[in-house]
């Protein structure tokens, strides 16, 4: 009681505080050196000191010299991620759909689906390829490491659709019926909409788990490299900044994604419950 | 409009034909017939999991029967989508689009059918209109109010032009001020329209303050369907009774019988009742049960030498234990009376003129032809509710 009156913090507050404070350097210290280190002058190296500021060797990495095909390799994972992120979109959305009705055998494949979370990446992997060896088809990203990111992409998009389809009331898709709506257009017109914000949500994770995927794609990507794996690649063999460049880039790239998807769900919270301004008030007028 | 009509005048008349549904081993509801006329405001009043809202989604059309038929306007509509019932459904939390302004959400209807953005908005805009909602008309539905929220809700359903607009207790979110508000604005609307509406409640006197014909439910079955008077005056059953409120029901078991009084056990006590009058045929032998209900504000108290004091015909003695001021009157409650808690509400300018204190033994008594004889709870309700006018079928009170 008396504790109360005083106001004061307690120990406890203060070592967790400095615990607090520790574990954000552990997180961004390290790739704050990194983001920092790209910017280094022509002549610098990979460490500090800074020689000079620059922005050369962002031009080095876009412009494929020794640092490998940078280029090529960021173009196949955003096409690669883009395709992880529709598909995990739309099946999340339809098995979501599905597991309402409970069907039977439901939580053997909610299980069955869920499996693959905590499964070893590698190994994951390491089965897609061997089977598309077995079967005598060649590995390639777009078709074996999108398979094996799916396995990874999916459990995580169908949890975020249960959560959100469990706080989505029924009653929305019996009064569109009401009204006469034939079942394309309850979907369409009702369940997409409201659903919408939470498939932001999917999409988002779909994307930046496709685009720093790793252990899944390592063996089943083919001949040509993804993003991760060029980055990989480069780090045995780059000695230059041009690396840390590389960590900049894709860091901006992540970064630009969840501000989208961030954005674009706060835009439709804000637009379902803006209070009303004078626009709408100026329309009524006429 | 007479509940009990059996001329199919207005648009809209409802009949239910041996109706039942299961959900899987529950029943909800149990071999209903019911008939409400076109043009009619009419409530179906019970406790939670009566089965009054599973009536409500089987007019509609979002769920079907197990057994019997739907008949709108003599046409079964049993396997019809709702639109071609000419039926539309509020629905309880109004399930507004929330993605869509007031304008679309009413238009929803026109969008279905292919009607075109202009056209269909002006037609929206319009039926805002005629539910005072025109200046919200780009507000999404989590900018308005409850009240309001309502109104578009109404105008979403009456834009398909609707023979039956059906209610699913549209009153429940409201706060206690608005729910009066709205009640009101329910009747004048269902009036303007012309159409019957079917409203599901649990509210005793939000159904009678609302409907033409009050359909009271126990256990997916139908209890008393009658005009809003008869079901509070006149209650069928015990049950009816009871729940309605405003009744003192007195049941025991007859232990005697003279030429015109019946004697009851009812708890410790005797009580000796006017017998009910020979037309009604419901004369009961030696050691049957019997229901007696009379309105508590019938009741006149005097007051007794002793709490045992002989009572004598049509009287109950017992003991004050309770007295609320209600404003106009007072509830007075009677310990020992009967079997069961005794009521008499008294006027306030009667009280006050003498006013009892708790422990006062009283006296309660009434005149004979405020007697209500109640059917036995194993009646078969279902015939009262398709013969008119309501009431009659059974044991009633002159009066």
């Amino acid at each position: 009681m008396q504790k109360l009156q005083t106001g004061k913090r307690p120990l406890s507050f203060y070592a967790l505080s400095v615990f607090f404070v520790l574990f954000v350097l552990f997180l961004y210290g390290p790739m704050s050196a990194i983001y920092i280190l790209s910017f280094q002058g022509p002549s610098g190296g990979l460490t500090f000191p800074m020689r000079g500021w620059s922005l050369h060797w962002f031009d080095a990495l876009f412009s494929q010299q020794r640092t490998g095909d940078f280029a090529g390799a960021f173009t196949r994972s955003m096409i690669l991620a883009a395709m992880v992120l529709l598909l995990t979109v739309a099946i999340s959305v339809v098995a979501g759909l599905a597991f309402r009705r409970r069907f039977v055998g439901a939580a053997f494949v909610f299980y069955l689906a869920v499996a693959s979370l905590i499964m070893p990446g590698l190994l994951v992997g390491l089965g897609v390829g061997l089977t598309f060896q077995t079967l005598g088809v060649q590995t390639k990203w777009f078709a074996s490491a999108l398979g094996a990111q799916l396995t990874w992409t999916l459990p995580f998009g169908m949890l975020i659709m249960f959560a959100v389809l469990s706080r989505f009331n029924r009653a929305y898709e019996e009064a569109a019926r009401d009204l006469g709506a034939t079942n394309w257009q309850i979907f369409l017109w009702v369940v997409l909409p409201i659903l919408f914000p939470g498939m932001i949500a999917v999409a988002l994770f779909g994307f930046t788990l496709s685009y720093d995927e790793f252990p899944r794609t390592l063996l089943t990507s083919g001949a040509a490299n993804t993003l991760p794996m060029e980055i990989w690649g480069m780090t045995t063999n780059v000695t230059s900044p041009a690396l840390y460049a590389l960590g900049t880039v894709t860091t901006l790239v992540s970064f630009i994604a969840i501000a989208l998807a961030l954005g674009s769900i706060a835009l439709i919270q804000w637009r379902r419950s803006r209070p009303v301004g004078n626009v709408s008030l100026a329309k009524e007028q006429e | 409009m007479n509940p009990g009509d059996r001329r199919p005048a207005a648009r809209g008349s409802i009949e239910l034909a041996g109706v039942t549904k299961r959900f899987g081993e529950t029943t909800a509801v149990k071999n209903i017939d019911l008939k409400i006329p076109g043009g009619c405001y009419c409530c179906l009043l019970g406790p939670s999991g009566c089965g009054k809202t599973t009536i409500l989604r089987m007019i509609a059309g979002h769920e079907s029967p197990t057994d019997g038929a739907v008949l709108i306007d003599g046409e079964n509509v049993v396997g019809k989508l709702p639109v071609e019932r000419g039926t539309a459904m509020m629905f309880q939390s109004y399930a507004l689009f929330p993605h869509l302004s007031c304008t679309d959400n009413v238009a929803f209807n026109l969008k279905t059918r292919g009607v075109d953005k202009a056209e269909r908005r002006a037609h929206a805009r319009d039926m805002l209109d005629r539910v005072r909602m025109k200046s919200f008309a780009d507000r999404l539905p989590a900018q308005l109010s409850g009240g309001q929220q309502q109104r578009i809700a109404l105008a979403r359903s009456l834009i398909t032009n609707p023979r039956v607009l059906l209610l699913d207790e549209p009153l429940s979110a409201l706060d206690e001020f608005l729910r009066l508000q709205m009640r009101g604005e329910l009747r004048n609307i269902q009036a303007e329209f012309g159409i019957t509406f079917i409203h599901v409640t649990h509210t005793q006197m939000e159904a009678i303050a609302l409907a033409d014909m009050v359909v009271v439910m126990d256990q997916g079955q139908i209890e008393q369907a009658a005009s809003a008077r008869d079901v509070y005056d006149r209650p069928r059953t015990g049950y009816v009774a009871h729940f309605m409120g405003g009744q003192n029901v007195l049941a025991g078991t007859v232990t005697g019988r003279q030429a015109r009084i019946v004697t009851i056990a009812s708890g410790k006590k005797k009580i000796d009742i006017t017998a009910p009058p020979s037309a009604t045929a419901s004369a009961p032998a030696v050691g049957a049960l019997f229901e007696v209900a009379m309105r508590r504000d019938r009741v006149r108290l005097s007051r007794a030498p002793s709490e045992a004091a002989d009572a004598g015909v049509n009287a109950v003695s017992g003991r004050v234990s309770g007295i609320e001021y209600q404003g106009t009157w007072l509830k007075i409650s009677i310990e020992d009376a009967c079997g069961e808690g005794f009521v008499a509400n008294v006027p306030d300018g009667a009280f006050f003129a003498d006013p009892l204190t708790i422990g006062d033994p009283v006296l309660a008594h009434w005149d004979p032809e405020q007697l209500h004889f109640l059917a036995s709870r194993s009646g078969k309700a279902s015939e009262t509710a398709t013969a008119g006018p309501a009431g009659a079928p059974t044991a009633v009170a002159a009066g």
